[in-house]
């Protein structure tokens, strides 16, 4: 984001989400601005509906077989965001085949936890990756 | 913090809080006791009957103090239903879950209940509970006033449809069966309930239930300045009905357990502050944050434009998530709600504005802003710019025109 959400300090406050998840949340990393330039990626996955709350567009540039970009775009609540925002920061410099094996389970690890029923947004994380990788893998 | 939550809770006024304080402390006696200190009590919870029941335009005998709107509502729908042991229920898509989840436990058990869908402004006619009524109904339930999107149902109208169903009924049994029934046992067979919750609508519209045409009526305290915990069913004479509770006699048997003193003082005294020139101030108020939301881009309205609670709005907002968006408020210090699924603990989005038939995304975008006694312009105006930005920035996370 060019300029940082200007957020009330909560310190010590009750919480909803994580502090992590909150940070990503407010001030979401990679996200894509305007619509991709020709060649700036190479692959490209969308995963859910609006109908069913979710929806998460991811690009990625592959070179050599490495992640060395990421940029995507969410509808969706905070976790569904901060998921896909920590996601972005986790797959850039993996290559496609570390990067395939991200579950779920690791993105609610990197963001410090979820409450139980915010799970399936993460879910939907990691499948807009893996179909972008696929993408990839068919197209070149 | 700007607060722009009143339909989910007010805070209690002070002056109601001041009238409750003695009977935490001094006046603390149990009013089913001889002595003179639970005479005190006891004189104090037939004062706050007689007020509720002045507000009404009903006796007082027929007020029962509940620990809320829910508990009210319950004792309503259960009680009649169990009360007649077999039959059919009518009530809305749109109810209260107090109301939805109560009928959906009597279909557990047995009984038939139909669920009328709105209009698509979130409506529901007359006429649609006219053609539902069936020989074998018990029980219509349906709000006064909606929680969510603030539109007013047609009650008295509805009365008199149920009325006018009661009487071609019972003539026709009587046709049928003169010769075997006596004429009384027929029409009290025939006899169809009706029940309003009025949690939302109470200190906002006419409340006369004589006018309303109504046998239940549901308020309750935390809706109108008065405490948390208590709520009152108006249970017009003669109608029978079961209690849900069993215990000591309290409450005609219909309630039982040592009443809650403090808070049903609490709650008369609320009643005692409604004004009606408090409406008129936050339907201005409402009438102009429906005009500037209405400006922003991929922007609409839930709900009926005039049929609607004074300090009601609802909004769906294009390529903004109702949770997301209530955070983002909530960081610059501005408390509103959401139907998006995100923040339910069913993770369904809102069942009101899905019923209104304009797609679950409409549900998961929506805002709800409701008004209250402290609300101002200058809060709406800031309101409305903080709610700018942050639809500015999810747009561009989400992607929304491109």
């Amino acid at each position: 984001m060019a300029k940082q959400y200007d957020v009330l300090d909560i310190s010590g406050a009750p919480r909803l989400y994580s502090q992590k998840v909150e940070d990503h949340f407010f001030n979401p990393r990679n996200v894509m601005q305007g619509k991709p330039k020709k060649g700036e990626f190479n692959a490209y996955g969308e995963v859910g509906s609006p109908a069913c709350g979710d929806v998460m567009k991811l690009w990625l540039k592959i070179e050599n077989g490495k992640i060395t970009s990421c940029k995507w775009k969410t509808f969706g609540c905070a976790s569904a965001i901060a998921a896909t925002s920590v996601l972005s920061e986790m797959v850039i410099g993996k290559t496609v085949d570390e990067a395939y094996k991200i579950t779920a389970q690791d993105i609610i690890r990197e963001l410090g936890g979820l409450p139980q029923r915010k799970i399936h947004c993460s879910v939907l994380g990691d499948q807009a990756l893996r179909a972008a990788i696929e993408n990839y893998r068919q197209t070149s | 913090m700007i607060y722009l939550d009143y339909a989910s809770t007010t805070p209690t006024d002070k002056r109601v809080l001041e009238k409750m304080l003695p009977y935490f402390e001094k006046e603390f006696a149990n009013p089913s006791a001889l002595y003179l200190s639970a005479r005190r009590a006891k004189q104090a919870i037939d004062d706050a009957r007689k007020a509720v029941a002045n507000f009404l335009h009903c006796k007082p005998d027929e007020i029962v103090f509940t620990s809320g709107g829910t508990e009210a509502d319950n004792l309503a729908i259960l009680g009649v239903a169990r009360q007649a042991k077999t039959g059919h229920i009518i009530t809305s898509q749109i109810e209260h879950p107090a109301v939805l989840n109560a009928c959906k436990q009597l279909e557990k058990e047995g009984f038939e209940v139909t669920y009328l869908p709105p209009d698509k402004n979130g409506i529901v006619s007359a006429n649609q509970v006219e053609k539902a009524l069936k020989p074998n109904t018990i029980l219509v339930s349906i709000m006064y006033a909606n929680n969510e999107i603030g539109t007013i149902q047609p009650i008295s109208e509805i009365a008199d449809v149920i009325c006018n169903f009661r009487k071609v009924i019972s003539r026709q049994s009587l046709v049928v069966s003169s010769d075997k029934y006596n004429k009384r046992q027929t029409t009290d067979y025939k006899r169809i309930i009706f029940h309003t919750d009025a949690c939302q609508a109470t200190g906002y519209l006419p409340m006369d239930v004589k006018k309303l045409g109504v046998d239940l009526l549901t308020l309750n305290g935390s809706k109108i300045y008065g405490p948390k915990g208590v709520g009152a069913l108006y249970i017009r004479e003669g109608t029978k009905i079961k209690p849900i509770v069993f215990g000591g006699g309290q409450e005609n048997g219909l309630r039982p357990g040592t009443e809650n003193v403090a808070v049903i003082v609490g709650l008369a005294e609320a009643i005692k502050l409604i004004s009606d020139s408090e409406g008129e101030r936050e339907k201005k108020l409402r009438d102009y944050l429906i005009q500037e939301l209405l400006k922003i881009d991929g922007v609409e309205l839930n709900g009926d434009k005039t049929k609607r609670l004074p300090n009601n709005i609802n909004v769906s907002i294009k390529g903004v998530e109702g949770e997301a968006l209530v955070l983002y408020l909530d960081r610059r210090g501005i408390a509103v709600a959401t139907g998006s699924a995100c923040s339910s603990k069913s993770l369904e989005p809102s069942h009101v504005i899905q019923a209104l038939g304009k797609g679950r995304e409409v549900a998961y975008s929506s805002l709800r802003i409701t008004l209250g006694r402290q609300t101002t312009r200058a809060e709406l105006d800031k309101f409305i710019k903080e709610v700018k930005i942050a639809i500015s920035k999810l747009r561009k996370i989400s992607g929304y025109n491109g």
